[in-house]
């Protein structure tokens, strides 16, 4: 790999997370996991799944991603801007066209419409862009296995060499395939 | 899906196998794509050295073939986002093994649309033209035209289907990334930008989907109704009606429907998807296909009696014109594809007779075709004042060698699609069968 100058290299190649990582088979195994790491105080681990389930959110019981934000912002910004151009066009350089008022408000309706979707779509891009990818919690810096985009759950718990072992165990009893530590 | 051989895995290897390797066949087919293509650009390198002359257009009939085309392709589009977008606010589960393909085709046929208004235009280097942007002229566009709006209405759908189209595509790349090897496996790897499916990244991406499909819905019921007021907007008996935004979405997702179907057929024959796309599939479709064709069989009933109940003699003589005038091959063709063709699909038989209904979805396209040609060409002959213009339309080559291209440009970004991305989603796939358990679970048998 190119070697890269030290702020670069701290920024784009983060030092590994030590932790361990667990790959279950079942769904119900890995609820079940993630229980028993919430009840004894884990609360920032990360749990692979090759599909959206709602009982993993469920039982991780995570907040309404900000996403939706972002929509209602963009899609609000939007209609103004299609307000606005259509407003300001018109008065800028005033033309009657088919004896109607100058500024007339039913037909820019159609172009607000138009460029509510367009802002309103291109900022929850941009809101699913910046939350997964720049917002993640130790993006890249933790143990991944190929399998979890295809037919596995993880679970990776981030633990010092203290408490390895007890984690490990945590999850073995939970029903993990395999564990490994990172 | 109930077979208990379609498992997660299953579904990965199943799509995974369906990218690279293309055989003979493939070739053949994407070469008779690019050939069609070289057709339509060499008609095209014509129009440009000698002008839109070589086209059939003469007075009154300006608009023609190419806008014919582009209705057409945009009509196409629109099924694709019916079945991504509308059909996963309804949660219908069938749509998980369709909805890729129909998205794909969507981007494609609006990308395909989007060359006829340029074509139409003569002078393509102009196209900025349509832009609202400063010059020293001080001249803005004019925002009361139907035609600015549809340029910000064809402009947004492509945009939101192409990210949209991009957004569901990343966590499938991913699954495909961790099972591919050699160059794509480096393909895969930069184009799903890193998705791993962390809990993070599913909590935001499912959220944000659900938003874009949210915004995607009102988009394609308003991009269909804003391309029918290009034409409802003016006096040309024919065109100026309010049916006409309804007519035409239902137009639209019949035509495209027809498009999905005549694309699954073989592209489920060939990548050996029998398990994945079921019959009950197409015939779900199927069943969209009788839906909107009961509306457009309707549309064309309302059509004419209005013209004859409001007693105007323009739009009397202009219905008369479409049927029993020059143009009632075209007229006609349109009538029995799309106004007769969709009732046999109310017997079960055919459709879920797959054979049959691949040969209804080619005749749908064709019906559709010729509604925009009657629509738009046999109204503008029709014009009252023709009789006294003598107006002959006939199409030239240069019409129907770009009409050729459009076909060849459309199939082969879509064969290219199909081989290099999953053309079936398999997260979603995976979604709609029961997740694996140790215990069995109270909800899922």
């Amino acid at each position: 790999m190119m070697a890269l100058p030290k702020p670069l290299n701290d920024l784009f190649r983060p030092p590994p997370t030590p932790g361990m990582l667990a790959v279950f088979a079942q769904l119900d195994t890995t609820l079940d996991a993630i229980k028993k790491l919430r009840a004894a105080g884990h609360t920032d681990f990360t749990v692979y799944s090759p599909i959206p389930r709602h009982e993993i959110e469920d039982a991780l019981g995570q907040p309404v991603s900000p996403v939706r934000m972002f929509t209602l912002v963009g899609g609000i910004a939007g209609c103004s801007i299609g307000a606005w151009i259509t407003l300001w066009m018109s008065a800028d350089w005033p033309i009657v066209t088919g004896g109607k008022p100058v500024g007339s408000i039913p037909p820019y309706v159609v172009i607000m419409f138009e460029m509510t979707i367009l802002f309103g779509a291109l900022s929850t891009i941009l809101g699913i862009l910046l939350n997964t990818l720049f917002a993640a919690r130790r993006a890249g810096t933790i143990l991944y296995d190929p399998r979890f985009t295809n037919d596995r759950f993880g679970i990776f718990v981030p633990a010092g060499s203290d408490k390895a072992a007890k984690v490990e165990s945590l999850l073995r009893d939970a029903g993990a395939e395999e564990v490994r530590r990172g | 899906m109930a077979e208990t051989r379609v498992t997660y895995d299953f579904v990965t290897r199943a799509i995974a196998r369906t990218l690279g390797n293309p055989g003979k066949g493939y070739f053949a087919l994407l070469g008779s794509a690019v050939a069609l293509l070289a057709v339509g650009i060499g008609c095209l390198l014509m129009l440009l050295r000698y002008g839109l002359g070589l086209a059939g257009y003469s007075h009154p009939v300006y608009w023609a073939v190419y806008i014919t085309c582009f209705v057409f392709w945009v009509g196409i589009a629109h099924s694709g986002t019916l079945i991504s977008a509308i059909l996963f606010l309804f949660r219908s589960g069938w749509r998980t093994a369709v909805y890729r393909t129909a998205e794909a085709m969507t981007v494609f046929a609006v990308m395909t649309a989007g060359l006829f208004p340029l074509i139409h235009i003569g002078r393509q280097w102009y196209f900025y033209w349509l832009i609202p942007y400063p010059n020293e002229r001080g001249l803005w566009p004019n925002f009361k035209s139907p035609l600015i709006w549809d340029e910000f209405a064809i402009g947004t759908y492509f945009t939101v289907s192409t990210v949209f189209l991009i957004m569901g595509l990343i966590p499938d790349i991913a699954a495909v990334r961790d099972v591919a090897t050699g160059w794509r496996k480096k393909l895969y790897a930069i184009t799903s930008l890193g998705w791993r499916g962390t809990n993070e990244q599913w909590r935001h991406f499912t959220r944000g989907y659900l938003y874009l499909a949210a915004l995607a819905t009102p988009l394609v019921l308003s991009v269909h109704s804003v391309v029918s007021w290009d034409f409802a907007m003016a006096i040309v008996p024919g065109w100026h009606a309010t049916l006409f935004a309804p007519y035409f979405v239902a137009g639209a997702i019949y035509s495209g429907v027809g498009m999905v179907i005549t694309l699954l057929v073989p592209i489920r024959k060939l990548f050996h998807l029998e398990d994945l796309i079921t019959v009950h599939h197409f015939e779900n479709l199927a069943k969209l296909c009788l839906l909107t064709g009961m509306i457009v069989s309707y549309s064309y009933c309302v059509e004419n009696f209005t013209a004859w109940f409001g007693g105007h003699h323009a739009e009397r003589a202009a219905f008369w014109y479409r049927a029993f005038g020059p143009f009632w091959w075209a007229s006609w063709t349109m009538n029995i594809c799309n106004g007769i063709l969709p009732w046999l699909l109310w017997f079960k038989k055919i459709r879920t007779n797959i054979l049959g209904l691949f040969v209804i979805s080619i005749f749908v396209n064709i019906g559709m075709w010729f509604e925009r040609y009657v629509i738009i060409v046999v109204s503008l002959a029709g014009e009252p004042f023709t009789k006294w213009t003598n107006a002959v339309y006939n199409p030239t080559w240069a019409d129907w060698g770009v009409m050729a291209g459009s076909f060849g440009w459309f199939f082969m970004w879509f064969l290219l699609f199909v081989k290099n991305f999953p053309a079936v989603s398999i997260s979603e796939v995976k979604e709609v069968l029961p997740p694996p358990r140790a215990k069995p679970s109270r909800v899922h048998a």
